[in-house]
């Protein structure tokens, strides 16, 4: 099975990677951006999916920090 | 005393903290390779700066895991002294030894700079040599190093005396919660910090202020 975890900031935590992305954009031309947070994506093909919860808390993420998502696909 | 200096892969700075375990009279210090749990009958542990595994995926995410921290983690519940420096702070906040965690500084730069560090708590096997508002002069070097925990256990750690370090005269580089250079658990025996001690114990380079530190971990021990 495929499977993407999504691995954000946690609301309330200063991603100092997002202020600047969202400081660069308007240097671009590109208006009207706000809210931009930087995460990271972890994408794996696993056998038993029941573990993915666990590799999250385990090793993907940090859940003091972080928040995870984790989507799947046959 | 026998000190031992963890070195992972990407570790850059395990050969300052031997010279710097070493400036402890009759000390000897040794290296702990990650991949070989065997301690080698070390008295204190000292985890390192550097940019462990290449800090891939997530500051001392990878270096948790490798043999050696399992053998650090068990000399730790065990009532081992251990000191994590930079990296090796992180690493420690990862395997859950000590509280919170390190994020990006506020202001995205790599900050290498001397900052003012002040001792808050002598009651940690790193800091007992010391007097309580201590002012220290040691390097800091870091792009990952805002300390963080969240509200509850902030004020919790507060409370115990957990903040063992706090950067001092308007000096927190990296936006640290309440100026945190650095803390302890709740046993006292972990420590971590951001600043670089190992690299303060020569006045020829800058300072000499972080030699107390090292020769607070000879300090109490019965088989110096």
């Amino acid at each position: 099975m495929k499977a993407q975890v999504l691995i954000r900031p946690k609301a309330g935590i200063l991603d100092p990677q997002g202020i600047a992305v969202e400081q660069a954009l308007p240097a671009l031309g590109f208006g009207g951006v706000s809210n931009v947070r930087v995460g990271r994506l972890v994408e794996l093909d696993v056998e038993d999916p029941e573990q993915l919860d666990a590799m999250c808390q385990k090793l993907l993420a940090n859940p003091l920090i972080e928040d995870y998502e984790v989507l799947t696909s046959s | 005393m026998r000190f031992g200096v963890v070195q992972f892969p990407g570790s850059c700075d395990e050969r300052d903290a031997l010279a710097a375990c070493e400036t402890v009279d009759g000390a000897e210090a040794v290296i702990l390779w990650h991949r070989d749990a065997d301690l080698k009958d070390v008295d204190a542990i000292v985890v390192p700066g550097g940019f462990s595994f290449g800090d891939y995926l997530r500051v001392g995410a990878i270096a948790q895991f490798s043999p050696v921290m399992a053998a650090v983690i068990a000399f730790a519940n065990n009532g081992g002294p251990v000191v994590g420096i930079c990296n090796g702070f992180q690493v420690l906040c990862e395997t859950g030894l000590l509280p919170g965690a390190l994020l990006p500084n506020e202001r995205r730069r790599f900050i290498c700079r001397q900052v003012d560090v002040e001792v808050c708590s002598t009651e940690t096997p790193f800091t007992r040599a010391c007097t309580a508002g201590d002012v220290l002069s040691i390097p800091s070097k870091h792009q990952t190093g805002r300390y963080y925990a969240p509200e509850a256990l902030l004020e919790q750690m507060e409370a115990d005396g957990q903040v063992v370090f706090r950067y001092a005269n308007d000096s927190n580089p990296n936006g640290s919660l309440n100026d945190i250079a650095g803390v302890c658990n709740t046993a006292r025996n972990v420590v971590g910090l951001m600043p670089h001690p190992e690299h303060a114990v020569d006045a020829r380079t800058g300072s000499d202020d972080a030699l107390a530190l090292f020769a607070s971990l000879a300090q109490g021990l019965t088989h110096v």
